[in-house]
């Protein structure tokens, strides 16, 4: 194809005329980065986060029609690691000039990115950092996602009481910053509570095998079994530990990293009787919680997990501040409207953000229970 | 005792399972003499695969098992028309084929998140009897007993395989010297199609029965055993089909064991290569290995 001077002009002023056809129905959003690890190690949470997200997106793009305020999503990958998370997050607040992020999917990326956005003064909201040390960073980093010390004292309380539960054995990850938080706060409140842990075990990221340490345990015979971990980890922790012969009345405790479904798909059976501490049960009756999950269920094929519903619930939080401070472009603006955000009514239930800037929602314990999470206390 | 002997057992069958995985590599790396870093992303594709069938096409595992060993063998053949033959006449072909190996298990890996996505998957329960004995306080499962009993079968249907038929010997008079093979009348390319085609098989055959076994497939768990696979090789080794079993059973009751004694799992590799080190310094060929006869 030959190009003359006469068609590149021509194709100059259409684009020329194109930008400026589209540039109030632009202004008239608000720009949301959203930074998930889409590849690497978190890839399986990265992915949710970013179902759950674009569900709430077309939904609200959808109620709010052409002269309603838009959402402009712009999604970016972390790869899982904090350098790369430095640089979407550079991209995202210099390039794209987004009014708020949302992510990142990690706590251990959160702690370097974070810092950046608040130097930048951009509001943060993360939906799946639950260590400590996240919003202390800076007066404009907020979060939906409870934290593992409001989630555990619940369940180690709920183990005492209704359990009777005196000694446990404790199984680890102690390579990954999530899985360690949750080791050490189970840790403080088991000794707060007067249980006894008869041995701590060890396992690192990525392992399938757990028989070894599993069987060590078994010697012991503990009341329960902590398991500091995430969900594919916790599956084949209680699916090996029935097939060494532990038998279903010593029950295997975890926090938030157990509450996926992918729990239950994947140890099957020997998944009954787990008990999970959690910020959100997928069989909540809430009316907005009910429509969510039949949403999520007929887009995606398969249910949501607490990952996907905290980024839903986290859209839907930023979308409010945004319609509260005038369509949220001054970064200033939309933080002071965060701060604002009271009961509002979410898919993790009445949501208000303490103090802190933390979330603040009742936390739950369930029980696995007919291959189903029941939620047993609140 | 019971606590000891249960470790043993479960050493015994993870060790088992690398050793599967080795006798498939080192027909390949070992026997010809090419490395070739897509095994790996084979046995993960034909485990997902074998999945696939079972969940998605309904078959039963007794069917779905071989076909997708035989897929995985047909991976292979693509492998290595892709990856190995084109580079086959340049004086750097093993180390050429070595990384253009890598470049075939980016994309086997990618195909893989591509087609059944990053989330972890298992087989459905029930894909193969959970039965379960209890000897004492030992307890064994049928499946493990069956990943011992394959890689025991394979073991020596493989050695008489190498060693003794026409055929095996022609693949190690290739691994020796191509030129000369091609001037006894050797078809090369036929039988190193051949080679990788078994050899990605038993990767493939591999990878299924791993992920029967820990019920957790995800496109990246080759990552997790690739590196191994190739010091089970060095330790039992290099080219010896009982040596790789055994170099697998050495590796795997390390690891179980350094686990069981320090209570984590952080210095379990750091033991296990060690233990290869230690091993290859007493003895520089390997457990099983013959010295220096491939100088010629």
């Amino acid at each position: 194809m030959k190009l003359s001077v006469r068609t590149l002009i021509g194709v100059a002023a259409g684009v020329f005329l194109l930008a400026s056809i589209a540039a109030p129905a632009f202004s008239a959003g608000i720009k949301i980065g959203f930074v998930f690890s889409m590849t690497g190690g978190a890839a399986v949470y990265g992915t949710a986060q970013k179902d759950g997200a674009n569900l709430a997106i077309e939904q609200i793009n959808a109620a709010a029609g052409a002269n309603g305020l838009q959402i402009v999503p712009i999604f970016e990958d972390d790869a899982s690691v904090p350098q790369q998370g430095t640089n979407v997050f550079n991209k995202l607040i210099n390039g794209d000039k987004v009014s708020i992020i949302i992510g990142p999917t990690l706590s251990n990326t959160a702690k370097t990115t974070d810092v950046i956005a608040q130097k930048a003064g951009v509001p943060v909201l993360a939906i799946s950092n639950t260590v400590s040390g996240i919003t202390e960073i800076g007066d404009y980093i907020f979060r939906d996602s409870l934290t593992e010390d409001v989630v555990i004292p619940h369940t180690v309380k709920y183990a005492k009481e209704k359990l009777g539960i005196k000694k446990v054995a404790m199984l680890y990850g102690n390579d990954d910053v999530m899985t360690k938080a949750t080791y050490e706060v189970f840790k403080k409140e088991l000794h707060a509570a007067g249980i006894q842990i008869l041995s701590e075990q060890i396992f690192a990221k990525g392992d399938r095998d757990f028989s070894p340490q599993l069987t060590q345990i078994k010697a012991q015979n503990p009341d329960a079994i902590i398991a500091a971990a995430l969900a594919e980890e916790a599956s084949g922790i209680a699916s090996q530990a029935r097939q060494l012969g532990i038998p279903k009345t010593v029950r295997i405790i975890g926090g938030n990293g157990l509450n996926s479904p992918g729990l239950i798909k994947n140890a099957g059976d020997a998944a009954e009787g787990t008990i999970v501490g959690a910020a959100w049960n997928i069989s909540s009756t809430a009316p907005l919680n009910v429509k969510f999950v039949s949403d999520f269920t007929k887009k995606y094929g398969h249910a949501p997990d607490q990952f996907a519903t905290q980024a839903y619930a986290g859209v839907h939080i930023v979308y409010q501040a945004a319609k509260a401070s005038n369509g949220g472009a001054d970064r200033k603006a939309l933080r002071e409207a965060l701060l604002k955000i009271k009961n509002m009514d979410t898919v993790l239930g009445r949501f208000s953000f303490t103090e802190g800037r933390d979330a603040n929602h009742a936390a739950i314990v369930q029980e696995v229970k007919g291959g189903k999470f029941v939620v047993t206390s609140n | 005792m019971g606590i000891l002997l249960q470790q043993l057992i479960n050493g015994l069958f993870i060790g088992s399972v690398y050793g599967l995985f080795a006798v498939g590599y080192t027909l390949v790396f070992g026997v010809l003499d090419m490395l070739n870093l897509a095994h790996a992303a084979i046995f993960t594709f034909a485990g997902l695969i074998a999945l696939w069938l079972v969940e998605n096409a309904g078959l039963s595992i007794w069917l779905a098992f071989p076909l997708a060993t035989v897929f995985a063998g047909v991976m292979g053949l693509l492998l290595n028309q892709v990856a190995f033959a084109p580079l086959r006449k340049r004086s750097d072909s093993q180390f050429s084929g070595l990384i253009s190996s890598i470049a075939m298990a980016i994309i086997f890996e990618a195909g893989a998140l591509g087609l059944f996505g990053a989330r972890s998957v298992r087989f459905p329960v029930g894909t193969v009897s959970a039965h379960i004995w209890h000897i004492g306080s030992v307890t064994i499962t049928l499946l493990q007993v069956g990943i011992a009993c394959v890689a025991a079968i394979l073991m020596v249907v493989l050695t008489i395989f190498i060693g003794h038929t026409r055929v095996g010997k022609a693949v190690r008079a290739i691994g020796e010297n191509e030129r000369t093979a091609t001037l006894l009348g050797i078809n090369v390319n036929g039988i190193i199609a051949l080679t990788f085609f078994v050899s990605s098989a038993l990767g493939g055959a591999a990878g299924i029965l791993f992920g029967l076994y820990f019920n957790n497939l995800t496109p990246d768990m080759g990552r997790s055993i690739e590196l191994k696979g190739l010091a089970v090789i060095i330790l039992g080794g290099m080219g010896s089909i009982p040596g790789a079993i055994l170099g697998g059973l050495a590796f795997g009751l390390s690891e179980v064991l350094t686990v069981a004694i320090t209570g984590t799992s952080n210095l379990r590799d750091a033991v296990a290569f060690t233990v290869l080190f230690v091993i290859l310094l007493i003895r520089p060929s390997g457990l099983l290995g013959r010295g220096k006869t491939r100088e010629a």
